[in-house]
């Protein structure tokens, strides 16, 4: 009786804690509770202007990045971006024949889940995915051009609410809840998550820098940070965070940055690109 | 060539507010590229705003202004549709000049 | 007088003999010492998180051992195997640690 007893408690515990199932994923609910968290936490700021990363929470670094919003340290590589779209690749064609409408005002549809190949493809992705497909090399995701590129593609959708879709596809649930994962997962010696930063101290220093939160922050990308002295990629960005923890950073466009990003920018539905954007 | 210089010269009552964004690498001569090797050191030395043949601004930068150089003043005694002339020469000699209308 | 030489020159040759087989052990050592380390760093790797200390720890017992040091590299490649064997445990505790931090 009570070897039986005991198989029934084991089966009950087990039971306590299912398996993460496909249906138990909702990504709506997660963007209502994210935005509803920044919200409370920060009640005088305008929901949009949560895409203004830590200018939306700091009024000294605001007046200065205003004043420089008239000559934006972005301009020389914006005009890059846009003489590289505009060039042709070897065959004739254009980058603007691989995206809907040519590629302007596109931008805050990426990331985008395909059905197809069943993974997730960013705007880098895509861009590089183009150049392949038309006999072109794959350029750095790290390096300029890839910068210059999303950022002339970014300023065409300025203004434009993130519109992502994560359909009822269980591989877009889970590349979506991948992504959810990442973010609030610690890594590295410092063992931070990204959510150790931008969730739990968001408008605080870390060091000189005054920190982002998570709402929108995927919405002024890519960035030209003075820290660089010139425009970055959302992929330079994660992988310079990894190692900011002290972790060994992935390859560019991971499967897990993809998802990442694919999770950050859902959540973000609704507020307007403002890329590219300057920070510290 | 496009000048490396951009301007923006409003009135604004007595004064004239000047922006300014200038492409130069600035480099400092200290950061060492892929090979290892260092940088040379390439940067503006001195920078010039002439109104009426007048300088009305002038800096001399060494190492520590950061590349793509961004500088903001006001000056008094322009008017709308006066000449601002800047020009700027660096440590190599080689130098920049454009001339804007102020608005 | 010939013995006490014979037996200092026993002595010297004992003492000489004694110390190339610690310095051959010691590179033994350092050989399963790396081996332990690079076998953990490598898991972290399958992982996807491995720490930048544990790579740089490697490369330094990489380096300690290139110029015979083997007591250094064996201490950087136990150094390394800690730090490889921290990033993993630190893999598995956030399997499901993570939720701590979710917002809901």
């Amino acid at each position: 009786m009570r070897f039986w007893l005991t198989i029934l408690a084991v089966a009950a515990l087990s039971m306590a804690h299912p398996t993460h199932a496909a249906d138990s994923i909702d990504p709506a609910a997660d963007a209502r509770a994210f935005r509803n968290y920044f919200v409370e936490k920060f009640p005088n700021v305008k929901l949009d202007d949560f895409a203004n990363g830590p200018y939306s929470l700091n009024e000294d670094m605001r007046r200065q990045w205003e004043g420089k919003e008239q000559f934006p340290p972005y301009e020389f590589s914006l005009e890059a971006g846009k003489e590289l779209f505009a060039k042709p690749f070897a065959n004739g064609k254009h980058y603007a024949d691989c995206f809907a409408e040519q590629g302007i005002g596109v931008r805050q549809n990426y990331p985008q889940f395909d059905g197809k190949s069943g993974q997730v493809i960013t705007l880098e992705l895509a861009l590089n995915q183009c150049r392949e497909t038309n006999g072109e090399k794959a350029i750095s995701y790290t390096g300029d051009d890839m910068a210059a590129l999303t950022a002339y593609m970014a300023f065409t959708s300025r203004g434009k609410p993130f519109d992502i879709k994560v359909p009822d596809d269980p591989r877009a649930l889970e590349a979506y809840e991948n992504g959810k994962r990442y973010f609030y997962t610690r890594r590295g010696q410092l063992n931070f998550s990204c959510a150790t930063c931008h969730v739990q101290n968001p408008g605080e220093r870390l060091r000189a820098e005054v920190l982002a939160p998570a709402l929108g922050i995927l919405n002024a990308l890519p960035i030209y940070r003075s820290e660089w002295g010139g425009m970055g990629t959302t992929s330079r960005r994660f992988v310079s965070c990894n190692s900011q923890v002290r972790g060994v950073p992935l390859e560019p466009q991971a499967e897990e940055y993809r998802d990442l990003e694919y999770f950050l920018s859902y959540v973000s539905n609704g507020l307007p690109i403002s890329g590219p954007g300057s920070r510290p | 060539m496009a000048s490396s210089i951009r301007v923006r010269a409003i009135v604004n009552g007595e004064t004239t507010e000047v922006q300014t964004l200038i492409q130069h690498p600035m480099d400092s001569g200290f950061i060492k590229d892929d090979k290892g090797e260092f940088i040379p050191a390439h940067f503006i030395q001195e920078l010039t705003f002439e109104h009426n043949g007048r300088p009305v601004f002038v800096a001399d930068w060494g190492t520590a202004v950061s590349k793509d150089p961004y500088v903001k003043f006001a000056f008094k005694g322009a008017n709308k549709g006066d000449d601002l002339k800047v020009s700027w020469i660096d440590n190599k000699g080689e130098t920049d000049t454009a001339t804007f209308k102020i608005q | 007088m010939k013995k006490i030489s014979n037996a200092l020159w026993s002595l010297a040759s004992l003492v000489s003999i004694g110390s190339a087989a610690l310095a051959a052990s010691s590179e033994a050592d350092f050989k399963s010492a790396y081996a332990r380390a690079d076998a953990a760093e490598q898991e972290a790797g399958h992982l996807r998180n491995q720490w930048l200390a544990a790579e740089a720890a490697l490369a330094d017992a990489r380096k300690a051992a290139a110029k015979q040091d083997f007591e250094t590299a064996i201490a950087a490649a136990k150094e390394a195997e800690a730090l490889a064997k921290a990033s993993i445990f630190q893999t598995t505790s956030e399997k499901e640690a993570w939720k701590n931090l979710e917002i809901h």
